[in-house]
């Protein structure tokens, strides 16, 4: 599903208007970006938890055609799922 | 110094500033927006956000483990797992100089 199916999702759980429903939404997400822009790591209990991280500079190669390049640091962010939603989702089958 | 870290408290504080709710439902807000995603992700659809990115359930197939203190070759058996990517966007506003 998309944002605004999450959306919809969310107001139907709750029970509030579809409009207060995308202003919680954004307003969730927006706060987890700026925090992870400003390199802040973000725990949330039973759902999981990111944390940036950072690499260095390293020397890279273009698979497609062999080429050395200079890969300049960057930062990711990484997701961990925590352990509820881990076992819960993990069904075996 | 350990870095700052962001829990469901502050991101109840920050419902709470902008929307003007007050502080005591914030917390269940937040996690009714938590709940409803684990909700879809259990449902076995993957959520695709824009701007910060993709929460997918995957299967893993069983593989041939080894435990590695004792070196006794295990099954690992086929499971499924929750994974996040990173939108371009998310990963290039993280990586914007400040």
């Amino acid at each position: 599903m998309n944002k605004s199916e999450l959306i919809e999702a969310l107001a139907q759980d709750i029970g509030l208007p579809h409009r207060e429903a995308a202003a919680i939404t954004n307003t969730v997400i927006d706060t987890m970006t700026e925090a992870l822009a400003r390199g802040e790591s973000i725990e949330i209990r039973g759902f999981g938890s990111f944390v940036i991280k950072h690499y260095g500079s390293y020397e890279g190669r273009n698979p497609k055609t062999g080429k050395k390049i200079k890969v300049s640091p960057k930062k990711l962010p990484f997701f961990k799922v925590g352990k509820d939603l881990r076992e819960q989702v993990n069904t075996g089958r | 110094m350990k870095k700052a870290n962001v829990t469901r408290k502050e991101l109840a504080e920050a419902v709470a500033d902008k929307l003007g709710y007050p502080l005591s439902v914030c917390g269940n807000v937040v996690d009714c927006f938590f709940d409803t995603l684990k909700g879809s992700m259990l449902g076995g659809t993957s959520i695709k956000l824009v701007h910060f990115g993709t929460f997918s359930v995957r299967e893993k197939n069983p593989r041939k483990g080894r435990n590695p203190r004792t070196g006794e070759t295990i099954t690992i058996e086929e499971r499924q797992i929750v994974s996040f990517r990173p939108s371009k966007k998310l990963r290039a506003r993280i990586n914007e100089p400040r």
